[in-house]
């Protein structure tokens, strides 16, 4: 039997009940639907219901510990509260710019890597297991550490006098490398000028929408957790390529960098896919790491989204507020997920 | 097979009940047996009594536990569920608070600051009773300072009891440091006293005021006390009912001010906490910080010596004016352990747990009859102050101000730390203060 | 370039510029890799009176106690509630998983695949979306503040993605194997029993250690669920040691070591099976 028949659907089964002596009461998908049916009921509760609630409260009158559900006057007055904050222009501009920078990093060290244990090396395994080792970690754990390591005062600073580098930088004439990492308040590349000649309300947003360098610290602590996952991704997927493929290259006259370039990479397309959506999801819903190392940073440099949806709902009891803002996160990762789902499922049918 | 079919979906339906009713042992959880509100009979013991706060580390922990001593002369056997939650200077026990009383499943008594947090908040919710009873009972009208029974006080009847008063508008130095450049601090200091010193300071190539503002609040708290040393005690206290606006000259001006102060922190103040910022003062890497009485005991902990390691003086400009953050406890609506309660909130409020209480925790007593000789000569300089000078609420630690407008002062602060934008820090305080309901 | 007569290695093991530039890079990611756990391990040894910022590179004066004993101390009875709860948690929703997986796979109905696509979208919901009626719900049916009631919350919102992993796993397995089951007049229920569970042993190592360290990692729920700190989970706990005032930063560090240790020692003797759990879950075939 070829691999695709055996995916599909076993539809010989309903005839294989047919003949057996007695028939049972139920067709086998009536009980297949019914042992599943706890399952969707549960979700239907627990995801579809709570959102639907969630939904609810983001267009109320909630705000103080005394529950308000009434529905606000506008409707939607909630969301135009929302996108009005310089805070949430700041959130959305951070998650947009630590996407870039996290998914980067992530793909060229969890490529990168693959690569180069793509090959017999004396403890391969051992050093693939230590890249891949941060991935089993908690986020609080390592943003502990890494909340040290970037702290200006100590951490990286230190090591490059330690090693040298700034003796050297000094040596040159340059100012010796003191990054104020995840302090540093400076936007850089501000786009607020140049919007603000096509849209003149930008002109008067406090938020800069550019790249706040204290959100650069958070993005590598990110991508050192999940680039181990990235690299055994594409190890497993270079694994599925044959040998046999590779020769051909080679034959066809390819270097091993041709190689890989126009035959290997290529190949892990349905990889990349895959990692791009989770990695963009696992992006859009960041939380414990940046609570635990930086908080909401400086001018709300690293703030993001879900931690505006936690302060809001706990600190602050602004329950509409927060609902608003956690319906928009869905919506986001909505519009990153759903295609993708829809998409492999029509390949799959 | 059909019964077996039946058989097995209600298995499945029942594991997934099992998932729910798996009885591993839980921690204890405070039980819901409603009880019957009776005069509070003197208890000899058993029972149980769960107390909630977010005093986790050292000297709170302690000062706690010398209440809880206090509360175990009156009833030896009981049980005390100390529940704790650490974090965000009680922002994360705020929250889980407000969760289990969102719920109905309140505990005994719990922390709380006066002023808005508890009347706003709890009170106007529903979710404390009055003790007015025990005032009288207990002779603290008579040693309780009115000025801060006010801030529990509603319609005639109180709320909450204080356990000590810690203050806000504090500022410590390394005096080692100063020495050394040959400038003493006096009695007080005005604002132009401070930039002078601090210009000096800065010329010697040291940070003058070191900042720890990693949650924002101790930035905030910097600009509260700061607006209080420019506008006084009574504009500051009119702000809190809408009678003062926050664009107003005298709050521009204070926020001008504060603007300056910020020029002079240290430039790694959002990545460290309050007390990391007091340990490099202590370090002498830089000289002042802004901070309350709580940072009195990092000072004690690393073995400094008052007036010899370190000084003390009111914030700039706030000399004749003490800020409060005063810690009580309440009765919790349908409290599970009423008896143990009432008996708990005795201990809080008698001589001996207040003298026990406050050395460890580093506040002062909020009773006015205490023993000076149990206090230190900080603490003694503080009493003197708490005794005479006006009292006005802290809106950072929750009194002053609801819950909203407090996030929203923080972040219009995180805001105006970058970008030092007076105007649209003043609007976004004008806003916020109307939105919160207190302002026009 | 020497002939290949082997299919293992791919490429001759030689001392070339190549080969020399590899290693430079390899040994420069392990030192990436392995600089923050540096860190917590050094620190968390160190006394309390040494454990500074500025000195936090240098190796402890001694090795002995450091901050692991107060750590452990606080930290215990959390890792308690955290076993507590991902045990339970992991054996339920791996074993729904597998019989949805199963019946998703092997006796599928018409509408599965549609009705399959809204129960994996659950995966990638941002919790927060549900976070407050969560609560609420938990409240009403007493379960708020407890660690079973967290245990629900994991099962429930696991079952997409074990759903998904073991669906992907069963449908690498022959159909022939059920059809001889249903002709010796097995049930469905029963040839799930008889025949897929024996076969699905590494399925349930791969997904067990999926969950187990999702789960054991989980803050957001662990957080919301449980305010009473004797029940919480172990992550919810470093991080209030992590934000508590005065606290000892080498108690923090040794703090987050413990923490971290039951999820890397799964990952250091189970690697193997953890790998198959990132590709099967993720990568459909």
């Amino acid at each position: 039997m070829s691999t695709s028949e055996l995916v599909k659907p076993l539809t010989e089964a309903s005839q294989v009940s047919k003949t057996k002596p007695k028939r049972p009461l139920l067709s086998v998908h009536w009980q297949s639907f019914l042992l599943m049916l706890p399952t969707y009921i549960a979700i239907a509760i627990f995801v579809y219901g709570f959102i639907s609630f969630t939904i609810w409260i983001s267009l109320s009158n909630w705000r103080t510990l005394v529950r308000d559900m009434s529905l606000r006057e506008p409707l939607l007055a909630n969301y135009a509260d929302l996108f009005a904050m310089p805070r949430w222009q700041a959130d959305l501009r951070n998650t947009v710019v630590f996407t870039v920078f996290f998914m980067a990093m992530s793909f060229v060290l969890g490529l990168g890597l693959a690569i180069l244990l793509d090959r017999k090396l004396f403890a391969g395994t051992v050093m693939r297991n230590i890249f891949l080792f941060p991935y089993a970690l908690s986020f609080v754990v390592s943003g502990v550490a890494w909340r040290w390591i970037f702290n200006p005062e100590a951490g990286i600073n230190v090591l490059f006098n330690i090693l040298g580098i700034n003796a050297a930088l000094t040596a040159l004439g340059v100012a010796p490398l003191q990054p104020g990492w995840a302090t540093d308040p400076t936007v850089v590349l501000s786009l607020n000028h140049a919007l603000a000649v096509i849209f003149p309300a930008v002109g008067k947003l406090q938020m800069q929408f550019g790249i706040p360098l204290a959100i650069v610290p958070v993005a590598i602590a990110a991508g050192w957790q999940l680039s181990g996952f990235v690299m055994a991704m594409y190890i497993g997927g270079m694994a599925t390529i044959s040998e046999e493929v590779r020769e051909a290259a080679r034959i066809d006259g390819a270097t091993e960098w041709q190689v890989y370039r126009r035959v290997i990479i290529p190949m892990l397309a349905p990889v990349t896919i895959s990692l791009t959506v989770l990695l963009l999801h696992t992006s859009l819903k960041i939380f414990d790491l940046v609570y635990t190392m930086t908080g909401t940073g400086p001018g709300f440099a690293t703030d993001v989204p879900a931690i505006f949806v936690f302060e809001m709902m706990f600190k602050a009891t602004r329950y509409n507020l927060a609902s608003a803002a956690a319906i928009f996160m869905l919506i986001a990762v909505g519009c990153v997920i759903i295609p993708y789902l829809i998409g492999s499922f029509k390949e799959s049918d | 097979m059909n019964r077996k079919l039946i058989v097995i979906s209600v298995l499945l339906v029942a594991s997934m009940l099992l998932a729910a009713c798996a009885a591993p042992t839980a921690a204890p959880v405070a039980t819901e047996a409603p009880s019957v509100a009776t005069e509070a009979p003197a208890a000899t013991g058993g029972g149980k009594l769960e107390v909630f706060s977010w005093w986790t580390s050292g000297g709170e922990a302690a000062a706690l536990e010398a209440l809880f001593n206090q509360f175990k002369v009156y009833n030896p056997t009981a049980e005390i569920i100390n529940a704790t939650i650490a974090g965000g200077g009680g922002s994360n026990a705020r929250a889980v608070l407000q969760t289990r009383l969102g719920g109905g499943d309140p505990p005994d008594t719990w922390q709380v600051h006066p002023g808005y947090e508890l009347m706003g908040q709890y009170v106007a919710s529903g979710y404390v009773d009055p003790i007015t009873d025990l005032y009288k009972s207990e002779g603290w009208d008579k040693v309780m300072p009115q000025g801060l029974v006010d801030q529990m006080t509603k319609d005639g009847e109180i709320y909450g009891v204080l356990a000590g008063v810690h203050r806000g508008n504090g500022l410590f130095y390394n005096k080692a440091v100063l020495d050394g450049l040959g400038i003493t601090v006096g009695e007080t200091m005005s604002v132009d006293q401070f930039v002078e010193i601090a210009d000096k300071v800065k010329a010697s190539g040291v940070d003058p005021l070191c900042v720890g503002d990693n949650g924002v609040w101790a930035s905030a708290q910097l600009f509260e006390n700061t607006l209080l040393g420019v506008i006084g005690p009574e504009k500051y206290k009119g702000l809190w009912d809408g009678s003062v606006s926050f664009d107003s000259a005298e709050v521009k001006q204070a926020m001008e001010t504060y603007g300056k102060m910020l020029d002079y922190q240290n430039a790694d103040h959002s990545a460290l906490s309050w007390d990391q910022a007091v340990q490099k003062l202590m370090e002498g890497k830089c000289v002042f910080t802004s901070m309350g009485d709580w940072a009195y005991g990092e000072f004690v902990k690393a073995g400094k010596k008052d007036n010899v390691d370190f000084g003390w003086v009111s914030h700039p400009g706030t000399a004749g004016s003490f800020m409060i953050v005063a810690d009580g406890f309440v009765m919790a609506k349908n409290a599970p352990d009423y008896d143990n309660n009432i008996l708990w909130l005795k201990a809080v409020g008698s001589k001996e747990g207040q003298e026990a209480f406050n050395p460890l925790k580093g506040s002062i007593p909020a009773r006015t009859d205490v023993d000076r000789a149990k206090f230190g000569p900080y603490h003694n300089w503080s009493m003197d102050s708490f005794a005479k000078d006006a009292l006005v609420p802290s809106v950072v630690h929750g009194s002053a101000a609801p819950a909203d407008f407090q996030q929203a002062l923080n972040d219009a602060t995180t805001t105006f730390i970058v970008d030092k934008n007076v105007d649209a820090y003043a609007a976004a305080l004008v806003a916020a203060a109307k939105a919160s309901g207190f302002a026009k | 370039m020497i002939a290949k007569q082997n299919t293992l290695p791919r490429k001759p093991v030689k001392i070339s510029i190549g080969m020399v530039l590899i290693w430079i890079v390899l040994i420069l990611a392990l030192l990436f890799y392995l600089m923050p756990v540096y860190i917590m391990v050094v620190n968390g040894f160190k006394e309390a009176t040494n454990v500074s910022l500025s000195t936090m590179w240098n190796l402890p004066d001694s090795v002995q106690g450091g901050g692991f004993a107060e750590a452990a101390a606080r930290l215990w009875p959390n890792m308690k509630n955290s076993l507590l709860m991902v045990i339970p948690a992991t054996i339920i929703s791996s074993f729904l998983g597998a019989l949805n997986g199963y019946l998703l796979s092997k006796w599928k109905f018409p509408g599965a695949d549609i009705l399959f696509l809204f129960l994996l979208f659950g995966f990638f919901i941002p919790y927060q979306a549900v976070l407050l009626p969560l609560v609420r719900f938990l409240q009403t049916i007493h379960l708020y503040g407890t660690i079973p009631g967290l245990i629900l919350c994991h099962v429930i919102y696991g079952l997409p993605i074990t759903t998904l992993m073991f669906r992907n796993y069963f449908a690498g397995v022959p159909n022939e194997l059920i059809e001889a089951a249903s002709v010796d007049g097995a049930s469905m229920l029963g040839t799930f029993w008889k025949v897929m569970l024996p076969l699905s042993v590494p399925a349930f190592i791969v997904v067990g250690i999926f969950q187990f360290t999702n789960i054991w990692n989980d803050f957001l729920f662990g957080v919301t669920v449980v305010p009473n700190p004797a029940a919480q989970p172990v992550t919810i706990a470093l991080n209030n040691l992590s934000g508590s005032f005065s606290v000892d930063w080498n108690v923090v560090m040794a703090g987050a070591v413990i923490a971290a240790l039951p999820t890397a020692l799964v990952y250091i003797f189970l690697g193997r099976y953890f790998v198959r759990g990132l590709l099967a879950g993720s990568v459909k075939g």
